[in-house]
């Protein structure tokens, strides 16, 4: 358990130390949850929902409305 | 047979998709490339000792971590677009196309978090053998990412090992191995990421001709234009190969897109290909004019690339949609129906669907059976059914064909200049010619180009298939509002426009600091 325990407190310090001693990476950072915010917060939620889940409540009835679609186009 | 379908819809979700695409694309070649440079560079620091090696390899490192750091999960958006614009697309591939998708996040996720993380902040902390086994896995780790994506693309270019199942309207993975090893993926995939370790070493001898210019970091920059060029040459083979792997493929699965790359109209035994030629704006299909104001060829070469014989026959254009037959050098008759006649067997092929959908529902087992031997017997052609008009199997010729020669001519620059640097930098003259140097400045906009273009050759040759000859374009889409579609378009425009321009001016930054920041 303590050796466990000391991996993983390794573990967080190699994260921890690597983010704290960036230079020019830190910039980087801010651009990638930056990016991160606007994809998955603004984009995925108000842009780009994924269709069939939202509009549908099972496998059965997604099948259906796709078949309709493919039969019917 | 479609005719409810806005074009504008289905234009604007086209646009979309590519401009993601595009984008995402001029981030992901240079990652799997400049890994597999940075591992080798790292390889000879953790066998020579020399502190110069490391040097270099940390500085390619930094523009790798750029590059990685804008580029990463612009793919993401890609997946989003799926579920929203391609709802119909996205039921009908099933388990075929998320199955791949899955394992590429995952693999990605766990590669990339861990590895990446070794490379940028390990150093002085794991041992010097545990730092490059990291850089090596995470250049195979980048790689192996591709993979998946392209055997999913692959299927989409030669759908196989896979059973349409009409109770769930979804295509069930039938075959693993038979997906996963599928000669178009598998081609696909080799050449596209030797593509991206050409980009990448191009990258490479140009950033390190730019230092040359300057007189500085010299040593580095020759160390480095000695691994690119030779990491480049070797490469640049593998893209031809792996080229002529995919045109044979092209010729057996998508004979439309061939026809298309080449210009050619007109059918012919013998076809030679093109190594230069202008398209005549003005042909139409069946009106008997020639396709080209102007054309340079090398007889009877298309017909090998295509069929692996020199007097093969290759069906144009105008053969594909008017339906062809001919006898091959075996003595075997071959027949290709016309475009109008697939359409009638894709309409019969749907309207087989329908009757069998409402005699299940109906519990009509011999109406659905009988249904389902019609669905069965037509499916190879289920596609057509939703086209109107035996034209429409045509892609745009102009933009396909010029894509694919830019593609090709600039792939044969490339292959010249490797040899060239490689053996001027053995011979220690390269540095000399200031104007060789700044060819090389200036390739790396073309080795760009010329990666898109090979995208442009791919997906705009097979339309109008999402899935080849099973699903068109008009059929793939979600119907939306297009406005909406539009709206999306020009957010993603202004947000990849942004990064793109973050990207270079870091990019630049950070170099002309050099390595010994």
């Amino acid at each position: 358990m303590n050796k466990r325990k000391n991996l993983f407190a390794r573990i967080f310090y190699f994260y921890y130390d690597g983010f704290s001693n960036m230079t020019w990476g830190k910039k980087l950072w801010a651009i990638i949850l930056l990016k991160l915010f606007i994809f998955f917060f603004v984009m995925k939620m108000f842009f780009f929902p994924n269709l069939l889940k939202k509009n549908f409540d099972s496998k059965e009835e997604r099948g259906e409305h796709v078949l309709e679609n493919l039969i019917n186009p | 047979m479609v005719e409810n379908i806005d074009v504008t819809l289905v234009d604007w979700s086209r646009w979309q998709f590519a401009l993601t695409a595009i984008y995402h694309w001029l981030f992901v070649p240079l990652t799997l490339g400049i890994t597999f440079i940075i591992a080798i560079m790292e390889t000879i620091y953790v066998q020579t000792g020399k502190e110069e090696w490391k040097k270099m390899t940390k500085f390619w490192m930094t523009l790798f971590g750029v590059n990685f750091a804008i580029g990463v999960s612009t793919g993401i958006i890609l997946e989003f677009e799926f579920g929203t614009n391609w709802s119909n697309y996205s039921w009908f591939v099933g388990d075929i196309f998320g199955a791949p998708l899955a394992i590429e996040g995952i693999m990605a996720f766990f590669m990339e978090s861990t590895f990446i993380a070794i490379m940028f902040f390990g150093w002085n902390k794991v041992s010097k053998k545990f730092h490059l086994v990291s850089t090596w896995l995470t250049a195979i780790g980048a790689n192996l990412s591709a993979l998946w994506i392209l055997i999913a693309n692959g299927w989409m270019q030669s759908p196989v090992g896979m059973r349409f199942n009409p109770d769930t309207a979804r295509n069930e993975m039938m075959n693993f191995w038979e997906v996963f090893l599928s000669p178009v993926a598998t081609n696909k995939f080799v050449h596209t990421i030797t593509s991206g370790f050409l980009l990448a070493s191009i990258f490479v001898i140009g950033v390190s001709a730019w230092f040359l210019i300057k007189n500085r970091e010299v040593i580095m920059a020759k160390k480095s234009i000695l691994i690119a060029s030779i990491f480049g040459l070797i490469s640049t083979l593998m893209v031809i190969m792996t080229g002529d792997g995919s045109a044979y493929q092209v010729a057996q699965k998508q004979p439309m897109k061939l026809a298309a790359m080449e210009g050619l109209y007109e059918g012919q035994e013998g076809a030679g290909l093109l190594a230069f030629a202008i398209l005549d704006g003005d042909k139409e299909l069946n009106d008997g004019q020639d396709e080209y104001l102007m054309k340079i060829e090398i007889p009877k070469l298309l017909s090998v690339l295509g069929y692996r014989d020199a007097n093969a026959f290759v069906p144009g254009v105008e053969d594909i949609v008017n339906g062809y037959e001919y006898t091959d050098q075996e003595g075997k008759l071959i027949q290709e129906p016309s475009a109008e006649e697939k359409i009638r067997q894709g309409r019969i092929a749907i309207s087989a669907l329908g009757s069998y959908r409402d005699a299940k529902k109906a519990e009509n087992t011999q109406v659905a059976d009988s249904s389902l031997k019609v669905l069965n017997k037509h499916f190879k052609y289920f596609g057509y059914g939703y086209l109107n008009d035996p034209k429409d199997i045509i892609p745009n010729i102009p933009m396909t064909f010029y894509a694919f020669h830019i593609m090709v001519m600039l792939g044969f620059l490339f292959l010249a200049y490797f040899v060239v640097a490689l053996v001027m930098i053995t011979k220690n003259t390269f540095h000399k010619h200031k104007w060789l140097l700044w060819i090389g400045v200036m390739m790396i906009p073309l080795a760009y180009l010329a990666s898109e273009a090979g995208w442009i050759v791919a997906e705009v040759g097979r339309q109008p298939w999402v899935i080849q000859d099973l699903m068109p374009t008009v059929a793939a889409v979600s119907r939306l509002n297009a406005s909406t579609v539009q709206i999306t378009f020009w957010l993603f425009a202004a947000v990849f426009t942004v990064l793109l321009i973050a990207e270079i001016k870091i990019m630049l930054t950070q170099i002309k600091k050099g390595p010994n920041h």
